[in-house]
């Protein structure tokens, strides 16, 4: 290094001044301060770095980066993102949403950025619940939720969001838990340096309206983390005991390795095209209370969508050369009143 | 045999057949020509919302009509003096508007029974004393048509469907417009299919010579050129200029184009047209809902572009919480309402200007934002110059309107020099270091009150903004209740201020001593205009002035209405100007409200302002009851 090299940035100066206002304990603290603390390695200068939300306790996170933010309006973080960086490449754009910000109010934008494959980074916080409206059940609340609004027990269908961003033809796809945090670290710089849309769900407790909702995974993780590994036998447990297999039927089953004996074992390939085996393993677990998989589903390569707008403009300035507004106001039919 | 030329001021044709007839491409070939030779001209499509009603049907019928003349004219005609009916439906849904002892041409083949019968004709019309009143030319075009192709290798089918060709190039003769440019055309259209090509062209000049021949038409007409000022010229739709303008607004600013939209009828034509521009940098995102389209946009204003979503009134009120958001957050950004007739869906098709309160108070909170409305399909490109202007010097969102008139209709336009128009380049100051310790995102130009425009990648300005609301200078959260009402004021303020860099109002009062004013925006101008002539002509005296600005209104705008015993404000819907003017300045301003999906005819206006003429006159009424 020499010695006018920039010196290396620290967590701490990527904290904003703004006092952070989440409940105590809440579990955006410990994906605030993993964000926070991965940035200096991304190697992003800060002030390319733009962090958009959403509405939503997690959609407040803009105001504690110091970078560029944009809090914006409930479920629309994607569409504004994807005008951020379509037209600008220069800039590395995240968008923080929430269960309800994401899949409720904001679905259609979600898919879409997906399937666009812009370049961004989604940061789901799923906390199976709406937080900053005091305790509504969301759409990735267990069936039969008793909430303020469902006193006698929800009635709808939980989405998987992991198989929704499948399903949404994403090419970066992964899960991690708030308070795991090397892993969380690990998936984000993985997600960070992805080109395209790279969807992260972060299982996050919200101690004050859903507390210990991801117990069953933080509780006994050996038990119930199921770790994907690119390129390893998909296995568990504290002895790794347990493992993944494809039965017969097409259909993956979580089983006793000693059962079925190791060479059955599922390799995890996360860069496989058809996405169809990470979806499968998304419906492992529907909601988290038993082995879950987390780490990273997918991970394909794809042209991003504002790679493809920026060689349009490009292709179109070599064949027609730059644009001249006197030609295109004459257009080609013209004529001429004299004095 | 020689026939005599009969020299004529101004003509009204309308081509009326089914949708499936191309009777727009007819129109629109005819309008080229006719700017071609010079005339002055203004034009009105009318056609259905389904993309293809069943054949024959009256709901699918489509028309075209154009008025042009040898002066400068402001509305596609009251009445058509010349009816193309290509069958029994287009005859009947449009006979009512013919002009009496008009020319009527029908397609004397399509006038078969079944035909007969979707068009709901009990007997042939031709055969009655329906049609008595009109000089009729009942022409076998289909039969005429196929009879000419006879030689050609081509299916009776498409042998048919060159049957608009003819009806062209007879109505080419009739109104002595030469072939060339349209052969041209017709070759360079199909240029991939030769075969059809021919045909098309062959159907043309036999429509041409059917019209020089034969004994049934005894002569045709001459319209002599317009007296247009001096320049060179080329015709324009208001979608096409008001698509040009946002270029010119990117060019002139050194920004970079970017447009969010979502596909709507009217509005779409520009999202096509700005996709076509690649080569000028402008990036165009169709986005998968209206709410995504502004999204979008508002996101590329963030980021230093000059941001634009294109819309008609029922994605306006999708956008509604995004356009609150852009006050918010004080970013600039054009928002287009290409405004038809509502509510709901409405008439897609048809042109309204019901949009203006929506776009004035269409928001939850106190939201206020510019408004500019264009007069005419040139006025297009000036005004998006205009929105371009107030949305850079004072970073705001502005809503621009059009409507579906303006957006189809067409006008000659004579092409700006670029060095005239408005260099936009100084408006636009990013803000290059911190204005403090830390940066102030919300530290206000004294002047125009606008905030600074943050480029993200400039070193030192991270900054976060939002929805909520924020302290004054910091732009930090704020639930202050009095700095919550201090910012509402001044983001009122702010757009109260545009006020001070508009024009004064221009009235148009020939002597000067006019009691009745005459006041329009928006598409109304031409017919505004034109029933204003023809009250002068009869002896009338009237005053006339149109806005451009309705957010903020010019601040003379008291003064003037003050100054007339009467005022009167035309509008295509139920008196939303009317409503802002009574309650802003306490006149009694009077309202002439239809809402037919038409423009206003000269013809009513001028009947609207002759009653306001007579109320001056007439005993008072209501005030002198006991
Ligand atoms: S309500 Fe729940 S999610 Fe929101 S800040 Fe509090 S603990 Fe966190």
């Amino acid at each position: 290094m020499t010695d006018t090299a920039a010196p290396k940035l620290s967590r701490k100066d990527f904290s904003s001044d703004q006092e952070v206002r989440w409940c105590p304990g809440c579990g955006d603290y410990a994906i605030l301060a993993n964000v926070q603390g991965m940035m200096p390695d991304l190697g992003v200068d800060r002030e390319r770095l733009v962090f958009v939300s959403g509405i939503g306790c997690s959609s407040r996170f803009p105001y504690y980066m110091n970078t560029y933010g944009f809090h914006s309006i409930h479920g629309r973080a994607p569409a504004i993102a994807t005008g951020i960086s379509t037209s600008r490449p220069d800039l590395k754009v995240f968008v923080i949403t929430g269960d309800g910000d994401g899949l409720s109010i904001g679905g259609n934008h979600l898919i879409h950025a997906l399937r666009r494959n812009v370049n961004l980074v989604i940061i789901l916080f799923n906390n199976q619940i709406y937080g900053l409206t005091k305790g509504q059940y969301s759409p990735t609340s267990e069936l039969g939720k008793v909430t303020k609004s469902t006193p006698a027990g929800s009635l709808d269908y939980p989405f998987n969001p992991v198989s929704i961003a499948l399903g949404a033809e994403a090419t970066f796809v992964a899960r991690s838990i708030d308070t795991e945090r090397e892993h969380l670290a690990h998936v984000i710089e993985l997600a960070a340096r992805h080109h395209g849309t790279a969807f992260i769900e972060v299982y996050q407790n919200c101690n004050i309206f859903n507390d210990g909702a991801f117990a069953a995974l933080k509780d006994h993780p050996e038990a119930n983390q199921i770790r994907l590994e690119h390129g390893q036998p998909i296995r568990f447990g504290a002895d790794h005991e347990r493992g993944v297999v494809m039965g017969d039927d097409g259909a993956l089953r979580v089983v006793d390795v000693a059962d079925v004996g190791e060479d059955r074992l599922l390799v995890h390939d996360a860069h496989r095209e058809d996405a169809s085996l990470a979806f499968a393993l998304s419906r492992l677990a529907h909601t988290p209370t038993g082995p879950t998989p987390v780490g990273l589903f997918r991970q394909v390569e794809r042209p991003t969508y504002d790679g493809l707008m920026e060689q349009q403009l490009v292709d179109a300035e070599q064949r027609r050369g730059r644009g001249d507004l006197a030609r295109l106001l004459a257009g080609s039919d013209t004529w001429t009143v004299g004095d | 045999m020689s026939k005599t030329v009969e020299t004529l001021e101004s003509v009204t044709i309308r081509f009326a057949g089914d949708s499936g007839d191309g009777m727009q491409l007819t129109g629109n070939r005819f309008t080229s020509v006719t700017a071609q030779v010079g005339n002055d001209l203004a034009t009105l499509p009318d056609f259905p919302a389904e993309i293809r009603a069943p054949a024959g049907s009256l709901p699918g019928v489509s028309g075209f009509q154009l008025h042009f003349a040898d002066h400068d004219i402001l509305t596609p005609g009251d009445q058509p003096d010349v009816l193309v009916a290509m069958n029994p439906a287009a005859l009947k849904t449009n006979l009512g508007d013919l002009a009496r002892g008009g020319t009527l041409i029908v397609n004397g083949d399509a006038f078969t029974r079944g035909n007969l019968k979707k068009a709901a004709y009990s007997q042939d019309p031709r055969g009655d004393d329906s049609l008595g009143g009109y000089r009729v030319f009942d022409v076998p075009i289909t039969s005429l048509t196929v009879g000419a192709l006879s030689e050609q290798e081509l299916s009776n089918k498409d042998k048919q469907r060159a049957k608009n060709m003819f009806a062209l190039g007879l109505m080419s003769w009739m109104f002595s417009r030469p072939l060339e440019k349209t052969v041209a055309w017709i070759e360079d259209k199909f240029r991939s299919a030769p075969d059809i090509a021919t045909a098309n062209v062959t159907a043309l000049k036999a429509g041409f010579a059917f019209g020089e021949t034969t004994e049934m038409f005894a002569h045709s007409y001459e319209v002599a050129p317009a007296h247009l000022p001096a320049g060179t010229y080329r015709q324009i739709t208001g979608n096409l200029a008001l698509s040009y303008g946002l270029v010119a607004a990117a060019e002139r600013s050194g920004l970079p184009l970017f447009l969010g939209g979502y596909p709507i009828t009217p509005a779409s034509d520009i999202l096509h047209e700005l996709s076509r521009h690649k080569h000028f940098g402008v990036r165009t995102f169709q986005a998968e809902d209206e709410i995504a389209g502004i999204g979008a946009a508002l996101g590329a204003a963030f980021a230093g572009n000059l941001a634009v979503t294109t819309t008609s009134g029922p994605g306006i009120a999708l956008k509604g919480e995004s356009i609150g958001l852009a006050v918010s957050v004080e970013l600039p950004l054009l928002i287009v309402n290409v405004q038809r007739g509502g509510p709901s869906t409405g008439l897609p098709t048809k042109t309204e200007q019901s949009d203006l309160l929506q776009g004035m108070f269409g928001r939850n909170g106190e939201a206020p934002l510019p408004i500019v409305a264009a007069a005419n399909p040139g006025d297009c490109f000036d005004v998006a110059l205009e929105a371009a202007r107030i949305a850079l010097t004072y970073r705001t969102p502005v809503l621009l309107l059009s409507d579906g008139y303006l957006a189809n209709g067409a006008e000659p336009w004579r092409i700006p020099r670029i060095a005239d128009l408005p260099d936009l380049s100084d408006l636009v100051q990013f803000a290059p270091s911190p204005n403090g310790d830390v940066f102030q995102p919300y530290k206000r130009d004294p002047d125009t009150l606008a905030r600074p425009w943050a480029r993200p990648g400039t070193v030192g300005l991270e900054h976060r903004i939002g929805g909520l609301e924020k302290a004054d200078v910091t732009g930090n959260i704020s639930y202050d209740p009095e700095n919550h009402h201090h910012m509402t004021e001044l983001r009122q303020a702010k757009i109260d201020g545009i006020a001070a860099s508009i024009p004064p109002v221009a009235v148009d009062d020939p002597d000067g001593d006019a009691r009745v004013l005459v006041l329009g925006w928006g598409s109304t101008y031409g017919p505004i205009h034109a029933a204003a002539r023809r009250v002068r002509n009869a002896g009338g005296k009237v005053a006339r002035a149109h806005l451009r600005h309705l957010n903020p209104l010019p601040t003379d705008l008291g003064e003037v209405l003050a100054r007339y015993d009467r005022v009167l404000v035309p509008e295509m819907n139920m008196g939303q100007l009317r409503l802002l003017l009574r309650a802003r300045y306490l006149v009694d301003v009077q309202g002439y409200n239809r809402v037919h999906g038409l423009p206003f005819t000269s013809r009513e206006l001028a009947e609207a302002i002759t009653g306001q003429l007579a109320a001056l006159t007439a005993p008072a009424t209501d005030e002198a009851s006991p």
